[in-house]
């Protein structure tokens, strides 16, 4: 009988194929039971915690995909975000569509917005690129303060409850099997095409552009279809967002927004779907987590009474960005491959 | 002079007064830039906290004005230096985009520390300028405005001289030309660069005293250093006179438009009209009018 080995692989069919081993098949059978089974057995916070980080994980996705696998700095992930919130909007409240419309269009417009972006930004590299989305997003969230006859400006829209082939979704918990389901879908795409010639042309690019034209990858076509699926991961995610929060407002798609993104990335890993996820969750749960320690902090001292709010949170995340990038780059996901490997190997772990 | 002439010569100069504090800020990212290839987007805060020690000096302590600027300058280089050793010294050696990000990392985080500290009241500079204004040929200038200019050109002149004839000028310039050699002519390297870090934070810090009495003092202040990225693209990103020139320029382009669009527009122009500027030089000159054409070897 021939000793298993772990990591001897014949093919490369093995070695991209989605499942390495049954293990994970089971691992993920039991995920996917425990997802279904959440509403049942926890509180409606936890539910509503899951549905935002579902949100954060799809935006979060589309930034790795540019900026983890492609390489391409974006600093106004927020403004597609707001482009596909706004979308969405008013699709659903002015024109009364339907989700399966305002969803993809809200995907589309950002993914053209994208385009739009791509193209110019196809001679800029790094710290230009960085500036040149920057400002991009300075720009969106001048017009969606300013048009004021498509977005009301600082009124905000109002956007009427998700409903799903006749059936309101208008709780949380019923709109998190929705929003599990759209998040997994994006997973599964985001999965499927970092393993396909197209996610090998993106690490190609990020590695070396130059190696990666010389190799026959075609720069301009691979660098525009990464903003431009970004940006419609981006954008979704942004239609989910007005879905969830039924109303939307040029303040909640700033800067600030984008290096959210940009953190949960870093956090959770670049150029790594699970990290992607790992990194939207964490930043997510981050804040909530403050708040619960300022909270036990009170009881401990009182002097600290009403000290707490949202500045904590944020300079939490600056703190966070730096941690990671100086002690650990390769981020949470680096962490849980260390973990496994070590567990795998065992015990010949070193 | 017609109406109209004088409307434009007006927003011409006042645009000049803008531009002399984009000039400051856009030398302070460039003299990092240069030397250390790092774009440090904390520089905003560094202004914004500049302003709130100085009022903090000048109202709560009862400092006179010209002795609250010196402590103020002071501080802000010894937290130049204390940021290049502590979060830019373990980066060295990393990827554009880990570097970029730690400067990110670092802003929100001292921003929302400031606003922690400091509170999100707008308050108020005492003005240690005299409020009457000053008639030049049917234009009309604040005395901030001209106290702004000739401090701008004053600094601008000692910057001048220090780089060319200080030995520790002289080492900054050797380091930003190839550090490899520096190195090997004995120029320490790692002192000039936290040296560097400290005079860019001190440029800062002026620029930050003197937004403080035009402005209003709110977090809202480090979004200034964000509108100085277009000057410092402009001037090509590491050429220091290409700063002062980027930032006049955006200055005085910056209140022609929002002189003439904001009638026809709507408010609001003259916030983003540095970004759109941003946006077409990065498109047709991406290396600025002094910088120098990347050529890129494999």
């Amino acid at each position: 009988m021939a000793i298993r080995s772990k990591t001897f692989r014949e093919s490369y069919y093995e070695d991209i194929k989605l499942f390495q081993t049954i293990w994970i098949k089971f691992w993920m059978m039991l995920f996917i039971i425990a997802l279904v089974a959440v509403p049942f057995v926890t509180d409606p916070y936890l539910v509503y915690i899951i549905d935002i980080s579902c949100i954060a994980t799809i935006a979060a996705l589309g930034l790795n995909i540019l900026t983890g696998f492609t390489g391409q700095i974006s600093l106004g992930h927020a403004a597609f975000l707001a482009i596909g919130a706004y979308t969405t909007a008013i699709f659903a409240s002015t024109l009364n569509m339907k989700f399966w419309v305002c969803l993809p269009a809200s995907g589309v417009a950002a993914a053209c917005a994208g385009l739009l972006v791509g193209i110019p930004c196809l001679r800029l590299k790094g710290l230009y690129l960085a500036m040149a989305t920057m400002s991009f997003g300075v720009v969106v969230e001048y017009v969606t303060v300013t048009w004021e006859d498509l977005t009301l400006g600082v009124r905000g829209i109002s956007v009427p409850t998700l409903d799903v082939f006749g059936y309101a979704l208008d709780s949380n918990e019923k709109l998190y099997y929705f929003l599990v389901a759209v998040t997994a879908l994006a997973v599964i795409a985001a999965t499927n095409l970092v393993r396909t010639r197209v996610g090998r042309a993106f690490i190609a690019i990020r590695d070396r552009d130059i190696a990666a034209e010389v190799m026959g990858v075609n720069l301009t076509r691979y660098k525009v279809l990464a903003f431009a699926i970004g940006s419609f991961y981006a954008g979704v995610a942004g239609g989910l967002y007005a879905y969830v929060m039924h109303y939307i407002h040029p303040d909640h798609f700033t800067f600030l927004l984008s290096v959210q993104y940009l953190a949960m990335i870093i956090i959770g890993g670049l150029g790594s779907v699970l990290g992607s996820v790992f990194g939207a969750v964490f930043v997510t749960v981050v804040p909530e987590f403050i708040k619960a320690l300022a909270q036990t902090m009170t009881l401990v001292f009182p002097a600290l009474e009403d000290k707490y709010d949202d500045a904590w949170n944020i300079a939490a995340f600056g703190l966070l960005i730096m941690l990671f990038l100086i002690f650990e780059p390769k981020g949470l996901s680096g962490i849980w491959l260390r973990i496994k490997t070590c567990f795998k190997n065992w015990p010949y772990t070193y | 002079m017609d109406g109209g002439l004088l409307f434009f010569f007006q927003l011409l100069v006042s645009g000049v007064a803008v531009g002399c504090l984009y000039a400051l800020v856009a030398l302070g990212f460039v003299l990092i830039l240069k030397a250390t290839d790092i774009l440090n987007f904390a520089q905003g805060e560094v202004i914004m906290i500049s302003a709130f020690i100085c009022y903090f000096l000048v109202t709560t302590l009862h400092l006179p004005f010209l002795v609250a600027v010196l402590i103020t300058c002071a501080a802000a280089g010894l937290m130049g230096i204390l940021t290049e050793r502590l979060v830019l010294r373990p980066m060295l050696g990393e990827p554009v985009f880990a570097v970029v990000m730690v400067t990110i990392g670092l802003s929100i985080f001292l921003r929302s520390m400031t606003g922690i500290l400091f509170g999100h009241n707008n308050l108020v500079f005492p003005s240690p300028f005299p409020k009457e204004t000053v008639k030049m040929g049917g234009i009309i200038l604040s005395q901030t405005q001209i106290w702004i200019m000739i401090s701008t050109l004053a600094l601008i002149i000692a910057f001048f001289l220090f780089f060319k004839y200080s030995r520790m000028g002289l080492a900054m310039r050797g380091t930003a030309d190839d550090q490899n050699v520096a190195q090997l002519m004995g120029i320490s390297v790692k002192r000039v660069f936290a040296m560097i870090w400290a005079v860019s934070f001190v440029s800062a810090a002026v620029a930050g005293i003197f937004l403080a009495n035009v402005m209003v003092i709110n977090l809202g202040l480090s979004f200034v250093a964000v509108s100085a990225f277009p000057a410092i693209i402009l001037g090509g990103l590491e050429s220091i006179p290409g700063a002062i020139i980027g930032g006049l320029a955006i200055g005085i382009i910056e209140n022609l438009a929002g002189g003439y669009l904001d009638q026809i527009i709507g408010g609001g122009v003259k916030d983003v009209t540095p970004f759109v500027v941003l946006f077409l030089i990065l498109m047709v000159r991406p290396y600025g009018l002094f910088g120098k054409k990347e050529i890129e070897r494999v």
